[in-house]
This record gives structure tokens, sequence and C-alpha cells, in this order.
């Protein structure tokens, strides 16, 4: 069973160093907005990992408590946020950040 | 080690797995839309497996009960972050329009009967 733990947190925590770097490039806010939210989840999986390596059903009531406040902070950046500058993938298309 | 670790230990490395596949597709991913997929479908199924993996391990606990609101939680409110971070990349242009095979809302827009504006 040990390795078990040390193999799921191993990869727990190379998955939290690859949506961390993603959230420093960006390029734009939704890609921040999208790391943050799989960084939270991973933190989630490693909670969960952890209560159950550790038996310990205290920190069950965090995973609640994140998955609801996590919902609620990315669907306010989404509605709130100021929009990025975008450029255009494609040079025929409006590069002024217009929205369709 | 019961057959219940067994199953508890291939949930639980599972998800890990799949928590690992998504971040490196955050990571590598193209664009917006693709890295929205992959932090929402993969990452979500790992969440699912390791807290099913620790549902196993803590059975018969009262606080189980927190796990299977988490999954619940997480099922639902997950199409919803998909869906405006979906409308609002497609929007503001952070789609490579090469990557894409339909375009659905492109034909929505050109068409006044049809209003594609959230809200």
């Amino acid at each position: 069973m040990n390795t078990v733990w040390a193999v799921s947190g191993a990869m727990l925590a190379a998955a939290a160093v690859a949506t961390m770097f993603r959230m420093l490039m960006g390029p734009t806010t939704l890609d921040r907005l999208v790391a943050l939210d799989a960084l939270v989840a991973v933190t989630m999986c490693a909670i969960g990992t952890w209560a159950a390596f550790s038996m310990d059903t205290t920190v069950t009531y965090s995973l609640t408590a994140l998955a609801l406040i996590t919902f609620v902070g990315s669907v306010s950046v989404a509605r709130f946020r100021v929009p990025d500058i975008a450029k255009p993938a494609d040079p025929a298309k409006p590069a002024d950040g217009r929205q369709r | 080690m019961s057959a219940l670790d067994i199953v508890t230990s291939v949930l639980i490395l599972s998800g890990s797995a799949l928590a690992l596949t998504a971040a490196i597709g955050v990571l590598r991913f193209p664009d917006t839309l693709a890295r929205m997929h992959a932090a929402t479908k993969p990452q979500v199924l790992g969440l699912l497996l390791v807290l099913a993996g620790a549902a196993i391990r803590l059975r018969g606990n009262i606080d189980v009960g927190m796990l299977i609101l988490t999954g619940m939680f997480t099922l639902i409110t997950a199409p919803v972050i998909a869906n405006r971070v979906g409308q609002l990349a497609y929007r503001e242009y952070n789609v490579r329009d090469d990557l894409l095979t339909t375009d659905e809302m492109d034909e929505s827009a050109a068409d006044p009967e049809i209003d594609s504006r959230p809200q």
C-alpha cells in the first residue's frame, strides 16, 4: 500500500506543477482560469488521497467547501473579468479585440 | 492486503493518472478550447475515481457522505464552468479556427433569427 500512496502523491505533485506552469504562462485570463480550475481539482484529488491514506475524515469537509467555492469563483471571474485584447488566429479577422 | 484494498489502490492510482494527463493537456494543448476540454472531462473523472477509492477505504464512516456530495457538486458544476469559458473563448477569438472541424456558432451568428449572444 505504501507504494500506492507514494506513486499517487508523485503523480499529483507533477500535475500541480504542470498546471501552475500554464497559470504562469497564460497567455489570456481564460487560460489562467482554466489552469486554476485544474489546480483546484488536483488539490481535491490530493485531499481525497490524504483522507484515504490517513483514515482521517476531518478533511472531507474541505473537499465539499472547495467544490462549491471554486464554482462560484470561476463563474464570477468568467462573468465580471475585463476582456483581454486577443490576437486573432486568422489575420483576416479584426485584431482590435472585438467580440463576435 | 485484502481485495478491497486492491480496489482502492487501483481506483486512486487511475484517478491520479487521469489528473496527471489532464494537467499535461492543460500545459501542452494549443488553444483555450482544447485546454478547457482537458481541464474538465479527464479531471472530473479522475476526481470521481479518487473519491470512490477514498469512500471504499473509509467505508462505514459517516463522513463518506461528504465525499458523495463532493462528487455530485463537481458533476453538476463542471459543465457550467466549461460552457461559460468556452463561449467566452469563442467570442474573443481565443480559438484556432483551423483546428475546428465545424463551427456551428458561426452559422447562428450569421442568422439574425438565432440570438447566440449570452444573457
